[in-house]
């Protein structure tokens, strides 16, 4: 512990954000810290998850690529659940966090992060919207089959779905057509700017040209390359897990001989292998993306390569080249690529390619604060595992688990209303 | 309830109209025109770091941490002082432990003794903020918390700052930090309260051996500007685009 943290520590009350969980090395300003923390690689990984999710979902929908069919519905619901969560992050991040909503109120578009509120509303208004659409006919469905039933519950659930119909009754085919169309445009818009509040997100570190490891015009699609497969692999890892869960309780109830048992599990090994395919050649793009950065910085070897390459080679070596391109992309795209898929295999290979992106995210954001501003020293960067205050729970482990966790928390909720598993 | 496509088209005319009315009463300014209509400054602050004078005495970061209430034990700080000593073998040197503000009066860095006959040269740079005339900071604030003044100085509204951070990464001199006890955004001020009732900043009150200058450049007699003009100086990293207006005289190649 050096002698600045033990004199900061004397003064109880005061907290100096990232003096707590930054350790300096040589020569570093004195006002240089680990700002940006765990929860900011939390935020782009979040963003990413709900960007890519709604992009798998639109594959089917705008693209008619029937091979989704089953995956389409699925993501899409978790692309809602997904979305209060990205916005989780930047609140935890916050020194006042209250005052996040003046992003609204004074906008000040210079910055990169002022138009966020309006991007991510803009989302979430298409995401809901579309989701209205594709469940109108079921919501009507529910309000016929409720109509006159007695008990709290079906009163309840009578009175929500009346209120999701939005008072839309008809379900004659020219509306049912309607709502289609509206999916498709919907849809439609929703790639462009789920990519653009994604690639967004990537300008943001991107146009930092006081940081010598993010600054890049690449930044922005690296991003977006990366957001999708992310957001593949999660829809999948979460498919398999309910699909799985639904063939277990079937073997429970029926024996395993059923032929129930056999038509979930080649259902499901059959939509994973399809989807895999698209999550495959969207790795390739995002690795060879971040190569060509790589490679480029290298090869021009400006005033601040000889810092980034001691950090890449050097104190991230194991970070960069061994857990995220090794075993979170080659590992991963070998695992997919070998015959006779079985979706062990392809289970394995999805907690590796969501670990990749979670490490290249990690990578970018702690990587980009390794080095200090003048060059001449180095930041490293212990996340605070037991928090013994906000701060520390906050951007600490139990602070991105709770990040973790919430998604998964909103869909099962809202899944009891909009039910998005149905196999057949 | 049915409704035609000419009654939907209709009324959504009409409401758009009726809201767009009361809008029309304001009008959208261009930061030009705003700075038109309340008139130019005859003032532009700059500041002048003469580093032959410094001697490393560090009582310019503690004048500016009792001025400014910035908490006096934690690291962070408004302005510091660097010590830069280089070796005949061509190895540096640099330090600035706790800003500088205890005085150099080691012969030790990071604890390891330097051999006297082994330096070929040493020297100390202050820093403070550069205030630039295209500042990094105010063109990233989500929030329009921070801004340049008329006489160019960039300043933090500490009631509207959301405390984000991204003026402290777009900072390229590591200006600024977070202020522990009001949690926002934090950074040197060339002491505005001071300089814009007559009286110096606390470092140039403060420095004895007059490193340290704040003048008007806009004012061709100010005896700053005079030196900026008539003799050689430099600015620190001007790679970045920022137009620093902290100037320099006795740069050397090895400064951060």
């Amino acid at each position: 512990m050096s002698v600045e943290t033990i004199a900061a520590q004397g003064g109880e009350h005061m907290v100096v954000h990232g003096l707590e969980w930054t350790a300096k090395e040589l020569f570093t300003y004195p006002n240089e810290f680990i700002y940006w923390s765990i929860q900011i690689v939390m935020y782009p990984y979040m963003t990413g998850l709900v960007a890519g999710a709604f992009v798998l979902s639109s594959l089917y929908h705008v693209f008619g690529q029937q091979d989704l069919k089953n995956m389409a519905r699925f993501s899409l619901v978790f692309s809602l659940a997904l979305l209060p969560v990205a916005m989780m992050p930047l609140q935890f991040h916050l020194q006042q966090p209250f005052r996040g909503i003046n992003v609204m109120f004074t906008p000040h578009f210079t910055s990169a992060i002022a138009a966020f509120g309006i991007v991510f509303s803009t989302y979430a208004v298409i995401v809901l919207s579309e989701i209205w659409f594709v469940y109108r006919v079921y919501f009507v469905d529910q309000v016929n089959a409720l109509k006159g039933k007695e008990g709290a519950k079906d009163r309840f659930m009578y009175f929500l779905y009346a209120v999701l119909t939005l008072g839309a009754f008809d379900t004659s085919d020219k509306a049912v057509a309607l709502d289609k169309k509206a999916v498709k445009i919907l849809a439609g818009i929703g790639i462009p700017v789920a990519c653009f509040l994604h690639g967004y997100a990537g300008f943001i570190f991107g146009s930092v040209k006081a940081n010598a490891l993010w600054m890049s015009p690449l930044m922005p699609v690296i991003f977006i390359m990366s957001a999708v497969v992310s957001g593949i692999a999660l829809c999948m890892l979460t498919y398999i897990i309910i699909m799985e869960a639904k063939k277990w309780s079937t073997i429970i109830a029926k024996g395993k001989g059923d032929e129930s048992v056999k038509v979930i599990a080649g259902a499901e090994l059959d939509v994973i292998t399809k989807t895999s395919r698209y999550l495959l050649g969207f790795l390739v793009a995002a690795i060879t993306l971040e190569l060509l950065d790589l490679i480029f910085r290298g090869y021009t070897a400006m005033k601040s390569w000889d810092i980034l390459r001691s950090v890449m080679y050097g104190k991230d070596f194991i970070n960069i080249f061994v857990l995220q391109y090794t075993l979170g992309n080659l590992v991963p795209f070998i695992l997919l690529l070998m015959p006779r898929l079985t979706i062990r295999r392809i289970f394995l290979a999805l907690i590796l390619v969501l670990f990749g992106v979670f490490m290249m995210r990690w990578n970018v954001v702690i990587g980009g604060q390794a080095f200090s501003l003048s060059f001449a020293g180095y930041m490293h960067y212990h996340l605070p595992i037991i928090p013994h205050n906000m701060e520390t729970y906050k951007e600490g482990l139990f602070g991105a688990l709770t990040v973790v966790a919430t998604p998964f928390i909103l869909f099962w909720l809202i899944n009891k209303v909009t039910p998005s598993l149905k196999y057949r | 309830m049915s409704c035609s496509r000419r009654d939907l088209l209709k009324n959504t005319f009409k409401a758009t109209l009726a809201s767009a009315l009361p809008l029309s009463a304001f009008k959208m300014l261009s930061p030009a025109q705003v700075k038109a209509s309340v008139g130019d400054s005859d003032v532009r602050w700059v500041f002048l770091v003469d580093t032959e004078k410094c001697v490393g005495c560090g009582l310019c970061v503690k004048a500016c941490k009792n001025e400014n209430e910035v908490p006096y034990d934690p690291p962070i700080t408004r302005t510091w002082v660097e010590r830069y000593v280089l070796m005949k073998n061509g190895q540096s040197h640099i330090e600035s432990p706790f800003g500088g503000r205890d005085g150099y009066t080691d012969t030790k860095i990071r604890e390891n003794e330097i051999p006297a006959d082994q330096i070929a040269k040493g020297f100390f740079v202050s820093k403070l903020c550069n205030q630039c005339k295209k500042p990094a900071c105010v063109q990233v604030c989500p929030v329009g918390a921070t801004y340049q003044t008329m006489d160019g100085v960039v300043l933090v509204d500490r009631k509207w700052c959301i405390g984000c951070g991204y003026c402290i990464m777009a900072c390229p001199y590591g200006m600024r930090f977070f202020h522990p006890i009001h949690r926002v955004a934090e950074k040197c001020t060339f002491c505005y309260h001071r300089i814009t009732k007559g009286m110096k900043t606390a470092c140039v009150q403060n420095c004895p051996f007059g490193a340290r200058k704040i003048g008007n450049l806009k004012d061709p007699n100010d005896p700053v500007t005079k030196i900026i003009m008539n003799e050689r100086v430099s600015v620190l990293k001007d790679e970045y685009g920022t137009k620093p207006q902290v100037y320099y005289i006795g740069l050397d190649t090895n400064v951060r």
